[in-house]
């Protein structure tokens, strides 16, 4: 038998992010069948501004899914045996930033700790100053180089990232010649006049400033802390990037839940009517009349306290973050379905109207059959719909809640945690601004490029609602 | 209209009994009273003399729904869901863990949460208003686009950070302002200054978007056409038509969150230190009072539906089309 170098490990909310992914992938793939879905998706990669959102919010999507793959490493000494920490793919790809802590909190790029230190010097005298970091720029000997050897890193990088963008300007070239059977030069005119069907200008451009950003972040990484530190010294921009997969988490597996009970409930609503549109009617009535977060912070505390009374059922710290995170996005789930189940409910009254579906169910075609092949094919856009538009809201309800105390677990590294943190740190004298600018700027990162997204892809679908002319 | 009034507020007392039994079940049955004292007392060393004893205290010493050892009617009052869910029907909330009476503190707690919600309502409205009209004014023109996208980014800013920024810069950076407070009276005015601000502005994004729709749709219609046609400047089609028109779907929106008022803001309170009900709510939250969460999300939810009732009376009153039967 040989033994595994790593042991995998899968977190239920692994899990569920994977299952997303994987449902999503196929609901799209199924779309494509669907000529006024297709013709969406044409409208959306013409549109500049979606096409740049889509390239932003690649970068989360990977990470959160790197974030998502967990194992246990071999021991070194013992074979067979692994050891008791869970690490996931992401973890070992930042080791270096993860490791590289300091004592306590430091600024951006800087070479010297925030707080002073009381040293002995070699004459015995005893002075109170501001001690050189273990790692963030100890390769200095001379402080005062700290500028040219960051503009000495940045250069390369910035040559890095153009290359990338020249690199994939390139492809896409190529792949526009090959397709319109046009010269190369022609070709390349086109892209830089932005009068290509799919808006690849605005993609290139957008890939461009992610790669420089990425190159530059990473330059400066290997010896510096670009982002700060935090008080008990990790890395800033190391806890930015794990925050992006329970943000990213919040914001898709909530849907999980939310979309199936929707979907069920509001068809079988609107298709059936009679009683089960009066009781479903009556238990999102029931529901939508609890204020959100009083609901959402009902159940969460019920949570705790089941959780408190069996702590013997949730081993480790991990598992327990992770079942509270779980958790969490189920009861997000539980009251997030109501808006889109009124939707379909309506949408399903207006199409059991319809004469294709009345000639169905004159052929004597079964209820289910019907559901299935001629209702839920006109709903799909829908349910697309909502589920872009609720993920930032869901998102930036994490940061709420979290704040509140009903959120993800205090151990659980995410942007309402570091926002609640950083809260008092601005308080202080000087001010700690780094923490909540690095939240601030993730988050932004996430949500902006997901409601420009949800924005275009409702012009797209729904021409009415959008207000554009 | 009497009737129809009178059947929709019989159709809110199921609703009302539905939210009863939900919180209910979540207090309760998913969890025993027993868990609720031990996470009183700490979970520590905590004996089966202890638990009763707290129990007794606060009033958790009963069957949930039905008491077989009682006589006649008290078979079913001397129960937890009648003393401590059903009474809230009657408005009767109860004590917190802590022996206050829920519904003084409640009374008390309205006036700082009426005091910071009602003008940041009309201050916001007006705002997001004006705002749209001018960006409707403009429709069509880069500068459109560029205040629609600026409209986009300020939703996808979490409340905390404008909240977390204004109290900063404005207070601690610009000494314009105090940080947070509280003082009733007219001296007490200047504490209103940062939550309405941030109130107002963090609303702009979603307002303005909100608001732009419903007069770009209103400013499509036939009689725009007309009113244009016959020569009336763009400002007047907008001031005098438009905005009338478009005066019916705000107001009943407007209407339908009045009752939510008392509620208070959430964050809002618990950031400026306003002793409302919105504080109120997040302290119970976080010391784990259940009695008076669930007197919040009652009266939550009595507030929500009485917003719709108002709603559906503003409608007749605001659009004689309008008939309810």
């Amino acid at each position: 038998m040989t033994a595994w170098p790593v042991q995998p490990v899968v977190l239920t909310t692994d899990l569920m992010l994977w299952l997303i992914v994987a449902a999503a992938s196929g609901l799209l793939w199924r779309a494509r069948a669907t000529p006024r879905l297709r013709a969406a998706f044409g409208q959306l990669a013409r549109r500049p501004v979606a096409m740049a959102s889509l390239v932003f919010l690649a970068p989360y999507v990977a990470v959160a899914l790197l974030d998502s793959l967990h194992f246990r490493p071999a021991l070194a000494d013992t074979p067979g045996a692994y050891g008791p920490a869970v690490e996931s793919v992401l973890d070992r790809l930042l080791t270096p930033l993860r490791e590289r802590t300091e004592k306590t909190y430091s600024a951006p790029l800087a070479l010297h700790s925030f707080a002073r230190e009381t040293v002995t010097a070699d004459d015995g005298s005893v002075k109170r100053v501001f001690p050189r970091l273990a790692h963030g720029g100890a390769h200095l000997a001379d402080t005062s180089a700290r500028g040219t050897d960051i503009a000495r890193r940045l250069l390369p990088a910035l040559a890095v990232g153009l290359a990338v963008g020249a690199a994939l300007s390139g492809l896409v070239c190529w792949r526009l010649a090959r397709r319109s059977g046009l010269p190369l030069r022609a070709a390349a005119g086109r892209l830089l006049r932005g009068d290509t069907d799919t808006a690849w200008r605005s993609a290139l451009l957008a890939a461009t400033l992610l790669a420089v950003t990425v190159a530059a972040v990473a330059a400066l990484a290997t010896a510096y802390h670009v982002l700060g530190t935090d008080k008990v010294g990790q890395d800033v921009l190391y806890l930015s990037l794990k925050s992006i997969r329970t943000g990213v988490i919040i914001g898709s597996a909530s849907l999980l839940l939310a979309l199936p009970l929707a979907v069920l409930l509001g068809t079988a609503a609107g298709y059936f009517g009679g009683r089960v549109d009066d009781l479903v009617q009556y238990l999102y009535a029931t529901l939508n009349a609890v204020p959100g977060v009083l609901l959402i912070a009902a159940a969460v505390l019920t949570l705790d306290l089941y959780m408190d009374q069996h702590v013997a059922a949730f081993a480790g710290v991990q598992q327990r973050a992770d079942l509270r995170l779980t958790a969490l996005c189920l009861i997000l789930g539980a009251t997030g379905w109501i808006g889109l189940c009124r939707l379909l409910r309506g949408e399903a009254l207006k199409l059991r109207e319809l004469e294709y579906v009345q000639s169905a169910r004159a052929l004597g075609q079964t209820q289910w059959r019907i559901v299935t092949r001629h209702l839920w094919p006109n709903l799909t856009h829908l349910v697309l719909l909502t589920a872009v538009i609720d993920f930032s809201g869901l998102v930036l309800a994490e940061a709420v809640l979290s704040y509140v105390g009903v959120g993800v677990d205090p151990g659980t590294v995410s942007w309402g945690n570091m926002i609640n943190t950083a809260r008092l740190e601005l308080a202080r004298e000087p001010a700690v601004w780094w923490s909540l600018a690095a939240a601030f700027t993730f988050m932004l990162g996430l949500v902006l490029p997901a409601n420009l997204l949800a924005d275009a892809l409702r012009d797209a679908l729904d021409p009415r609602q959008g207000g554009k002319h | 209209m009497t009737a129809y009034l009178l059947r929709r507020l019989l159709y809110a007392v199921p609703i009302l009994i539905g939210v009863n039994l939900l919180t209910f079940l979540l207090f309760f049955v998913v969890n025993s009273p027993d868990d609720m004292a031990r996470l009183h007392l700490g979970n520590k060393h905590v004996t089966a003399d202890a638990i009763a004893t707290w129990k007794r205290a606060h009033g958790y010493d009963r069957p949930l729904l039905y008491a077989p050892e009682a006589n006649g009617v008290r078979r079913f009052t001397d129960t937890l869901f009648y003393e401590k869910s059903a009474r809230l029907l009657v408005l009767d909330f109860g004590h917190a863990d802590d022996g206050r009476d829920i519904g003084r503190d409640i009374r008390q707690r309205m006036g700082p949460s009426l005091a910071i919600a009602v003008p940041g309502l009309i201050l916001g409205l007006l705002t997001n208003i004006t705002l749209a009209l001018g960006v409707v004014f403009v429709r069509g023109s880069g500068l459109e686009r560029a205040a629609v996208f600026l409209a986009v980014v300020g939703m996808s800013i979490s409340t905390l950070f404008y909240i977390i920024g204004a109290q900063y810069l404005l207070a601690k950076l610009l000494n314009l302002a105090p940080v947070s407070g509280w003082q009733d009276g007219w001296a007490g005015l200047k504490f209103l200054i940062l939550p309405l601000l941030v109130g107002v502005v963090s609303g702009i994004g979603g307002g303005l978007r909100w608001y732009r729709l419903l007069f770009l749709e209103e400013a499509g219609k036939d009689y725009v056409r007309t009113a244009r046609a016959k020569g009336l400047a763009e400002g007047a089609v907008l001031g005098r038509h438009v905005l009338r028109n478009a005066a019916i779907p705000i107001l009943t929106g407007v209407v339908a969150v009045i009752p939510l008022l008392f509620m208070g803001g959430l964050l809002t309170e618990s950031f400026f230190a306003i002793p409302g009900l919105g504080s109120y709510t997040i302290d119970a939250i976080q010391s784990q009072d259940f009695s008076i969460v669930r007197a919040m999300v009652f009266l939550g939810a009595l507030l929500y539906l009485l917003g719709l009732l108002l709603t559906d009376i503003s409608y007749t009153l605001a659009d004689p089309r309008v008939r309810l039967q």
